[in-house]
């Protein structure tokens, strides 16, 4: 007799910092698979194991405190539970704190899931002097409790029986009760009658847990009610209000601070007996107290903070530097390699300007920020990032961010020079919604890579003296902006009190490899598939704007017919002489080669001015005008919407000095000097429009991503006005100061 | 013994919850983090400007914000 092949789901749950990712990733290897929870940006891990023939899915939910509805990571984890009806919970406890962590057991207990204990880092209790009885715990419990490592996979092998043992018996959820106290008790059982007799919320939840979660005040579980039964739900609400104004009365507290009391007085109760022995004094001085005492110290801390976060930037942005010139020139070479093999025209322009150069664009950023997160991951997982949040939470809370946006602010730009894309996925350590979107739409106003060569050419062109100077009074500029259009966003569209800083400082560890590697490859990808697909279709946009619609025909025979002029008047066949001819006729070729590239540029300014971004940009003229730019710069700053790299080049073709190299552009920085159309109060314009408008289109992408496309128009269009807005101050100040 | 607030406590300096004030979303994560009344909870360190505040709870650190943990009461000696 074969028994069919069985396969279970196990969800694995727990703290935060309780060793959570380390067993999901030693349990599950490399086969894992991210994905989001619909509508919101917490990851959705899963893993696959095949174990003596059980095919075994682990999900892995969000680290959480409690089962409450607090943040949308509790949220998952509890909708996942009720929904999926995972067979068995593996709850990792830290065996080192135990009361804390058994606070999320007794509620798995109360909602009844079949339930196994993973008692973590035993090893780590044993050095502090901690000893648990782990049959005596599985015994008050009534579920398994099976002691691991799960850094170096001790008793994994053991868990994962137990588990399957609990799958194969296939019990009935059973709920346990715990006593809230004779106010409460009584409130809970007349609920738990109206609740049972109109099966209200049956399907999903046990009864006393509904009850439980009405006294709690939990807004999903109250919203859920409304909607199952109005009249039912407003009796609930009825009572527990009434027991609720009773409680405030007579003790002056409410219910839910009642009820996480006794879940406490049951855990103290459990633990007392015998099931944690001290060995020697718990104030102990740890490792990881005597690390804190000079990385958190008032004068070290923030010098140890700067000289970490510099040794990031230089980690990323220096050494990430080789193989995003490999990359450069891998897309260099595919590009000449199809520019050869096609004839001139639509396809080939297509293929290279258009589909090489976009997703060039993009996988060239990969190497950054493969860089880029394997630097977070190892500050991340050894716990340090917590401690930056930590000390500079005082700042970021005055306009209105949190502590944890420091990190996405560096790597933006902070010190010149960043990338706004890894910066805006750094975003994901943030845990509260409102300072996460504040820190999401403001990072890119910070100067980026891609803004430095627009910066070093306008300032080389007219601050040649102050170059140092200005450099680094734009990066203060930059840094100003950003935190006061993060508060006016804060007192506006995503106003609302900042979400409470309690907060856990994880015990220093050392991360492990696999760890980090699993980290960043998952990020990394995650980039490469959401970037890709739509930056591709922008650039290939772009692309067309810039080339459509050509020349006419009369316009293209005119250049035509120049070109012809400069090869009758140089002749291409010379013959091969000797002495002063020769010297003359090397001259001539030179001459030719210098009159032929000339009308060349000629051409391309004219075609771009006819292309429909020229006309856009011949079009917004009489209001750009207001700012100081010309038809010339419009077109350069459309450009600078696919990416900021763009500009120089597009500055280059629209002032006719043919492909301007974006780091080698004195010819070009000369040509504006001369022109016009331009000097140091519209310089100041231009900077200040280009650092503040919209995002570039790989950044505005990844916004999207993390958040919706709403947010990612917003970013382009509050950004764009902003900017505007800023450098129409500035050309009209200026200009009435006479500063040009 | 004295019922003060966190903010009149040095650094390394014991006591033990007597109230919590809070409610709502803030109540809720600090009894989630362990802090309740008869909870032992130690100073562990304060950020280079004063604010926030580092608590050692059994065997956890817990960071909170000064406004915030003022509304947990103290006794301590």
């Amino acid at each position: 007799m074969t028994n069919p092949i069985q396969s279970y789901t196990f969800a694995l749950a727990g703290n935060p910092n309780a060793g959570k990712t380390t067993l999901f990733n030693h349990l599950t290897g490399a086969r894992q698979h991210v994905g989001n929870y619909p509508g919101i940006t917490v990851d959705r891990k899963e893993g696959y194991l095949n174990d003596n023939g059980r095919k075994i899915t682990i999900v892995d939910l969000p680290g959480t405190y409690s089962l409450t509805a607090y943040s949308a990571e509790e949220l998952v984890a509890r909708d996942f539970l009720v929904n999926e009806k995972p067979e068995v919970v593996i709850n990792i406890v830290d065996a080192s704190n135990l009361e804390r962590n058994l606070y999320l057991t007794t509620q798995f207990l109360e909602l009844g899931v079949p339930l196994v204990i993973a008692l973590n880092m035993v090893d780590v209790a044993k050095t502090r002097g901690i000893t648990v009885q782990a049959e005596k715990l599985e015994e008050i419990l009534g579920v398994p409790v099976v002691p691991i490592v799960a850094r170096s996979g001790l008793g994994t092998r053991a868990l994962l029986d137990a588990a399957c043992r609990i799958a194969a018996e296939g019990n009935a959820w059973q709920p346990l009760d715990i006593s809230y106290g004779d106010d409460l008790d009584a409130t809970i059982l007349r609920l738990v009658e109206v609740i049972t007799t109109s099966r209200f919320l049956t399907a999903r939840y046990p009864a006393r847990f509904t009850a439980i979660k009405y006294l709690e005040n939990d807004e999903q579980i109250l919203d859920r009610g409304r909607d199952e039964s109005p009249a039912i739900a407003a009796e609930l609400e009825a009572d527990v209000a009434r027991v609720s104004q009773h409680l405030q009365k007579t003790l002056n507290v409410f219910p839910e601070a009642i009820i996480a009391d006794h879940r406490y007085g049951y855990l103290k109760a459990v633990l007392r007996d015998g099931v944690i022995t001290h060995a020697f004094d718990v104030d102990r001085l740890y490792t990881s107290d005597k690390i804190d005492k000079v990385v958190t110290n008032r004068l070290l801390g923030p010098l140890i903070m700067i000289g970490i976060l510099l040794g990031l930037y230089q980690f990323t942005f220096s050494w990430s530097e080789i193989p995003v010139v490999w990359m450069e020139s891998f897309f260099g070479w595919l590009g000449a390699t199809v520019e050869n093999l096609l004839a001139e025209g639509p396809l080939r322009s297509l293929l290279v300007s258009g589909i090489i150069d976009g997703v060039g664009g993009v996988l060239g950023f990969v190497p950054l920020i493969l860089f880029m997160f394997f630097g977070i991951a190892v500050l991340e997982d050894s716990g340090y990032l917590a401690r930056v949040a930590y000390m500079m939470d005082r700042v970021f809370r005055s306009f209105g961010l949190h502590g944890s946006s420091v990190m996405p602010f560096i790597v933006s730009g902070g010190i010149a020079g960043g990338c706004a894309v890894p910066g805006v996925m750094a975003t994901r350590t943030l845990r509260s919604p409102k300072e996460r979107m504040a820190t999401l739409l403001t990072v890119p106003f910070m100067n980026c890579g891609a803004k430095l060569p627009v910066l070093a050419l306008l300032i080389g062109a007219f601050f040649a003296d102050h170059r140092a100077l200005m450099m680094f009074l734009f990066t203060m500029l930059a840094w100003l902006v950003a935190l006061c259009a993060a508060k006016f966003l804060r007192l506006t569209v995503l106003r609302g009190e900042s979400t409470p800083f309690v907060m856990e400082l994880p015990p220093y560890r050392f991360p492990t490899l696999r760890g980090l590697l699993i980290h960043t490859w998952e990020r990394t990808w995650q980039y490469i598939k959401k970037a890709g697909t739509v930056i591709l279709a922008i650039s290939i946009l772009l692309w067309a704007m810039m080339t459509y619609p050509g020349l006419p025909d009369a316009e293209q025979q005119n250049y035509t017919e120049q070109r012809q002029q400069v090869m009758a008047a140089y002749p291409e066949t010379m013959d091969e002489q000797g002495g002063v001819e020769a010297k003359h006729q090397v001259d001539a070729v030179d001459e030719r080669a210098a009159l032929l590239a000339a009308i060349d540029r000629e051409e391309s300014a004219a075609a771009l001015r006819h292309s429909a971004a020229g006309r856009i940009g011949l079009a917004l003229e009489s209001l750009s005008r207001l700012a100081g730019f010309d038809w010339r710069t419009n077109i350069a700053l459309i450009g600078g919407f696919a990416a900021k790299e763009v500009i120089v080049s597009t500055l280059g073709t629209a002032y006719s000095m043919g492909d301007v190299d974006a780091e080698e552009s004195a010819s070009l920085s000369k040509r504006l000097q001369r022109s016009d159309d331009w000097n140091r109060v519209v310089a100041v314009a231009a900077l200040v429009f280009i650092m503040f408008y919209a995002p570039c289109f790989v950044t505005v992408a990844c916004i999207a991503k993390e958040s919706s496309w709403r947010w990612a128009a917003f970013s382009m269009t509050f950004n764009t006005i902003f900017a505007f807005g800023l450098a129409v101050l500035v050309y009209q100040v200026g200009t009435i100061l006479g500063l040009g | 013994m004295t019922t003060t607030s966190i903010r009149n406590l040095n650094c390394g300096q014991s006591c033990v919850i007597s109230t919590i004030r809070a409610e709502g979303e803030l109540g809720r994560r600090i009894r989630d983090m362990g802090l309740v009344p008869g909870t032992v909870v130690t100073i562990y360190g304060r950020a280079p400007l004063k604010d926030p505040v580092a608590l050692k709870v059994g065997g956890t650190i817990v960071t909170l914000r000064n406004s915030e943990a003022d509304h947990i009461m103290v006794t301590s000696d």
